[in-house]
């Protein structure tokens, strides 16, 4: 078998079982289905590690797969390089422990054909996004993964979360709209789709002010899609009323997948990135660093408080690669991986205390520590790595992004990087306090500790949270250093895909 | 060029109907406007005046013809936006089920 023809399978695998758990849902067991949604994703993050594995030992640096056997700048091609592969494997490493945790953690809603039928459409979004090389195809992967995540986020029916999808959904849809606006006069000018025949063409033609234009449509667009400073309105809403499993797949990758990732593939690789963008960028990192770390510090809400601490290290991840230079992007890409780990343990728990308390008011929590030892300790470590203790994998892309801003000589963004991570410090102290410390209240004194599914999801994140920074060994480095080379070619990115 | 314009026009309509109504139902519509200028300008940059479509046939030379490409992609754009439009419609139901309200400013529990 040609090793190109697995680039295929990361797209039709989710979608296939999509679409038979929806056919088969009302007539098999549960348990039936159970097994499928975990062998679909165990099989994903199999099929990302071999990718990994053929990618170090092709000879070529990107492999790609030609739909239809059309040549790429006719047909639709699909790309996997080291950046993609980064990206597949978080999204999947991510989505292996949830879909083992939801077995648990949904029983107490009803339905559960349709919430693993939106679940796997959503996967089959962020993968086909990621594998693709062709602007329109990234469209159509965008909103076939909003809009299951759209409606995963009303999944309860209850009257906030109908009003929170609501919002979430109008927000979404404009910031799709200002996409597509920006692909057709993308499409206009170049008369092509294809990313790599794109990035040729613009770097040939001298047109300033209408990539300037674009860029500003896909700055809003993919911005709002990863709930940037300015654009971050719907997040708060919209990630604590999700169902705990899915905030965790919503906060943990699907801001990263379709708002970081596309934004960095369309600028860097098609567009080609300049300093002015570059400043944009580090501008509004460092906004969301500072101001939705404060945010999160006044909230009661656990969830609501963990959404509000993405915004600020989705901060983290932008300026890290708005920096531009080989070590702010690697920062960036570490910290990126690093988030999607620890955001979505630390949803993950707070899933647990709602499952075992009830209640997602810190302030009606106490104590819980000696009830729930594992979801204490995860939390813990969660917390400590989101902070940047020493030996967690937090602190080394923190540490890495603020000595970047330092070699590139902007002292100020890496003292708002220091303040940001000081705060964030302070807001899971206050979490750990009100939640795990302290007296253990009357009315909780008869609550268990959560099934085993939902055990082993918080520990292996938990794990990956300890030894993550083991990617930074020598002989490992290359998970990273891979994918910050695909950003740092620019628009070579073309000749590699079109030779 | 008053065509681009016009459809500017038409987005601009939309925009105002989704920031300046209360009334979900008119946020919705607003969004389906938004969608539609973006369609038809998308449609109007392949076309050629007095252009015909692109079908090649033999004792035939097509002189001037139209971009079959943007009509695909609108094609796509639409159904999505069908997908989007079932989706909100949808809410918009339940919303009022359990507001018993279509007003946008009296729905609003979720605070901080």
């Amino acid at each position: 078998m040609n090793s190109v023809n697995i680039i295929p399978l990361f797209v039709i695998i989710p979608l296939f079982s999509a679409f038979f758990i929806s056919l088969i849902g009302r007539f098999a067991k549960r348990a039936y289905i159970n097994f499928l949604s975990v062998i679909t994703c165990l099989s994903l993050l199999f099929l990302s590690f071999s990718g990994l594995n053929l990618l170090r030992h092709s000879a070529v640096p990107a492999l790609v797969y030609k739909i239809g056997g059309w040549v790429p700048p006719f047909g639709i091609c699909m790309v996997l390089d080291g950046l993609a592969n980064f990206m597949l494997i978080t999204v999947n490493l991510v989505a292996f422990f949830v879909s083992v945790y939801s077995l648990s953690y949904m029983e107490k809603y009803t339905d559960r054909p349709k919430f693993l039928t939106l679940f796997f459409l959503m996967l089959t979004g962020m993968n086909g996004l990621i594998v693709t090389g062709d602007l329109f195809n990234l469209f159509v992967f965008l909103e076939i993964a909003s809009i299951s995540s759209y409606a995963l986020v009303a999944f309860g029916t209850e009257a906030e979360e109908l009003e929170a999808s609501f919002k979430y959904t109008i927000m979404g849809t404009l910031a799709s709209c200002f996409i597509f606006l920006g692909i057709a006069f993308l499409y206009g000018f170049t008369s092509t789709l294809n990313m790599a025949d794109m990035a040729n063409i613009l770097s040939a033609k001298q047109n300033i002010w209408l990539i300037n234009f674009v860029a500003v449509l896909f700055f809003m667009g993919f911005g709002l899609k990863a709930a940037l400073m300015p654009f971050h309105g719907w997040i708060a809403d919209a990630h604590p009323s999700a169902p705990a499993s899915i905030s965790a797949m919503l906060s943990g990758v699907l801001i990263k997948t379709l708002g970081i990732y596309a934004l960095m593939r369309v600028f860097f690789n098609v567009l080609g990135m300049t300093d002015a963008y570059c400043s944009v960028l580090m501008f509004l990192g460092s906004l969301s660093i500072i101001i939705a770390v404060i945010l999160a510090l006044s909230q009661f809400d656990l969830k609501r408080l963990l959404a509000y601490s993405s915004i600020s290290q989705i901060g983290y991840i932008v300026l890290g690669l708005g920096l531009g230079t080989p070590l702010g992007i690697l920062g960036g890409l570490f910290h990126l991986f690093n988030h999607s780990v620890f955001k979505s343990l630390l949803f993950l728990t707070s899933g647990s205390i709602d499952y075992s308390t009830g209640t997602r008011d810190l302030k009606e929590m106490s104590g819980l520590k000696e009830k729930l030892p594992v979801t204490a300790n995860t939390n813990l470590i969660a917390s400590m790595s989101i902070s940047g203790i020493p030996p967690f994998s937090g602190f080394f892309s923190k540490l890495i992004i603020i000595f970047a801003c330092i070699q590139k000589g902007c002292i100020g963004y890496a003292l708002i990087a220091v303040i940001g991570s000081i705060l964030t410090l302070t807001t899971f102290a206050k979490v750990q306090k009100f939640a795990f410390f302290g007296e253990l209240k009357e009315k909780y004194k008869a609550i268990k500790e959560v099934p085993p599914a939902m055990k082993f999801s918080m520990i292996g994140l938990a794990v990956i949270c300890i030894l993550g920074g083991f990617l930074l060994f020598p002989s490992l480095r290359f998970f990273l250093n891979d994918a910050a080379g695909v950003l740092l070619e620019g628009r070579d990115y073309a000749k590699i895909i079109l030779k | 060029m008053s065509l681009y314009l016009l459809c500017l026009a038409l987005f601009c309509v939309g925009l105002y109907g989704v920031l300046r109504k209360r009334n979900i139902v008119k946020i919705i519509i607003g969004l389906a406007i938004i969608e539609y200028s973006i369609n038809l300008f998308f449609v109007l940059l392949g076309y050629r005046f007095h252009g015909r479509a692109p079908i090649d046939a033999q004792d035939q030379n097509i002189l001037n013809m139209v971009d079959p490409l943007p009509q695909a992609l609108v094609l796509t754009s639409i159904v999505i936006g069908l997908a989007v439009m079932a989706v909100l419609i949808s809410i918009a139901l339940r919303l009022y089920e359990k507001y018993g309200t279509f007003d946008i400013t009296k729905i609003k529990q979720l605070k901080g």
